[in-house]
């Protein structure tokens, strides 16, 4: 009856025909980028870019502002990836290559953590951050970028270090190594690429955050990158909006972004399934 | 784990190894929740912002908030914002992942980057290029919807009636989700055996009742926690709906609750009513997910 089973060709062309849509903005805001403003100023929308130039970049970068969020980016950052990191590798080597008391329960807290909204959080950590004269620091919203991502990049990590079998070590040990040395030659170098995806996921949340970054980040000269785009578009928009330039401001956002997921988009696909992430 | 059972005495080593995680947490996520089940039972208002104590009034935030259509018409908006998104990302994305595995490897290729590109877009990044396209002049659909014979879209204002703005808002939503939910059922697509499928269809299943019958009930645990993620993510979206207040109006209609307690905490400075709303969210939040991290449990005990 409705086993009119479509040809693989014809559904090959949909597939095509979707990933086109749904690639479109992407493509519509880098190509935008490069387009001359009084082009785009037509009621005509430009679908290529014509007359490329880079004059939107020069733009959207002239004040200044840009390289001083970018700092604060970076800073925050690597902050958050560096300590998130240590932090959560230690968790990680508790939980799964030891029992002890208190593990289930640490394991039901950190889960909960996880699916703590910050949308739900964000005034009672204004008001901490506030009353310990922190707004507006690196430190401030590093605490608490480092409490949102730890949750999931300790599970995460779990993961690979329970993958490393512990016979390898014992076996190391046997062969006279210390504890410690057996730990930090044999497992260590085998949880490299746990620790390069999860390093990726904890630059990427932080790169990307806007709420908690709004909340704690109220004065112009500490903002982070989606913050100074969110005002880049504002300011542009009480003029006649510059979109070329808006466009240019975007894809500098978003650019690195896009490259480092590219890198470890598989690890995370199968990671986010196992150990849910905020989104 | 092997040693862990063989080193009794280790006992103090694990807690020593996991005390850095639990301080930062305890900073960053226990004492500001703590502070919020406090202040929701005080009254909290500018007059307190500027040092006066705060006086304990217990349930009467939350006698306000129970009382206030204002809240409920916000709450019903955003349980049907969440409801409808997250459907219409799991059906897409589990069709997008059913097409994965019936098309040839290029068209696959292809599609899964197009997937990618929108996946890995800054949420900021995607929502200024999204506030330009449905852009009432210069926005590209406007101008290829008013291109259809019959259909006037010129300056068409998306952003101007609620309805509208959150249509809006839903389509990036699930532009921005499908892709996690696409990937993840198609990676849960991978693990249905071939040779179940050939012997299904060789005892006459139609297509349909391949899927319901055999890809289904495997993919179900995928599923189920992928449309659980969904629905947790889209109750509480904010960002997508701030930027578009930014670009459009920013009248109490266009809230939901992410942006009502945002604006409770910083126009109206009421601490205690937005913490008494927040402690709402969590706690639907905490009772969505409980479901989801007893499966996790199960997952480390296996």
């Amino acid at each position: 009856m409705r086993r009119l089973r479509l040809p693989k060709v014809l559904l090959s062309i949909l597939a095509i025909v979707i990933a086109i849509v749904w690639a479109f903005p992407v493509y519509w805001m880098v190509s935008s980028s490069f387009i001359p403003t009084a082009i785009l100023q037509s009621f005509i929308p430009t679908f290529f870019p014509v007359n490329g130039t880079l004059s939107n970049f020069t733009g959207a970068v002239a004040d200044g502002s840009f390289f001083s969020a970018l700092g604060m980016s970076v800073a925050v950052t690597l902050t958050v990836v560096v300590f998130c990191l240590l932090f959560a590798f230690l968790a990680a080597v508790a939980i799964s290559r030891f029992r002890f008391r208190g593990r289930r329960s640490f394991l039901i807290a950190v889960l909960i953590v996880q699916m703590l909204p910050a949308e739900g959080l964000f005034i009672a950590q204004y008001k901490m951050v506030a009353s310990v004269h922190l707004l507006d620091s690196v430190i401030g919203v590093s605490v608490i970028y480092i409490a949102a991502v730890v949750p999931f990049t300790i599970w995460m990590l779990r993961g690979f270090v329970a993958g490393v079998p512990a016979d390898l070590e014992e076996a190391a040990m046997v062969d006279g190594l210390s504890r410690f040395g057996a730990f930090m030659r044999i497992t260590f170098p085998l949880l490299a690429p746990g620790l390069v995806a999860s390093g990726v996921y904890a630059f990427l949340q932080a790169w990307n955050e806007f709420t908690v970054a709004l909340v704690l980040l109220p004065s112009e000269a500490a903002q982070t990158l989606p913050l100074w785009l969110r005002g880049f578009v504002q300011a542009s928009a009480t003029r006649e909006t510059d979109w070329g330039q808006v466009m240019a401001a975007s894809t500098l956002v978003a650019v690195p972004v896009i490259i480092f997921f590219l890198i470890v988009q598989g690890r995370l696909t199968s990671g986010l399934v196992s150990g849910a992430v905020k989104g | 784990m092997s040693i862990a059972t063989t080193r009794r005495r280790g006992i103090r080593a694990p807690h020593v190894l996991i005390l850095p995680a639990i301080v930062i947490l305890v900073l960053g996520m226990g004492y500001p929740m703590i502070w919020q089940v406090v202040t929701s039972f005080q009254k909290y208002g500018l007059q307190q912002q500027f040092g006066k104590p705060a006086p304990f009034v217990w349930f009467d935030n939350y006698v306000k908030l129970a009382t206030d259509p204002q809240l409920w018409l916000v709450v019903g908006k955003s349980l049907a914002f969440c409801l409808i998104t997250a459907a219409v990302t799991l059906a897409i994305g589990t069709l997008l992942a059913l097409l994965m595995s019936a098309v040839t490897k290029t068209a696959r290729l292809v599609l899964q980057i197009a997937l990618l590109l929108a996946w890995s877009m800054p949420v900021v990044s995607a929502m200024t290029v999204w506030i330009w396209l449905f852009d009432r002049r210069r926005g590209a659909i406007n101008y290829l919807l008013d291109m259809i014979p019959g259909v006037d879209m010129n300056r068409f204002d998306w952003l101007s009636t609620p309805l509208t703005f959150l249509l809006v808002a839903s389509i990036i939503v699930v532009w921005m989700s499908v892709p996690f939910v696409a990937f993840s059922i198609y990676a849960g697509l991978t693990q249905v055996s071939d040779e179940v499928m050939e012997a299904a269809q060789l005892d006459g299943a139609n297509g349909w009742q391949r899927f319901w019958g055999i890809i289904l009930p495997m993919i179900r645990p995928v599923v189920s926690i992928v449309l659980l993620l969904q629905l947790i993510w889209d109750l509480r979206v904010f960002t997508q709906i701030k930027l578009l207040q930014d670009a459009g109006s920013k009248s109490g209609d266009y809230d939901l609750l992410g942006t009502y307690i945002y604006k409770l905490g910083t126009s109206a400075q009421d601490f205690g009513m937005a913490s008494a709303v927040s402690i709402l969210v969590l706690g639907i939040t905490i009772a969505l997910s409980w479901f989801y991290i007893r499966s996790l449990l199960k997952e480390d005990a296996a």
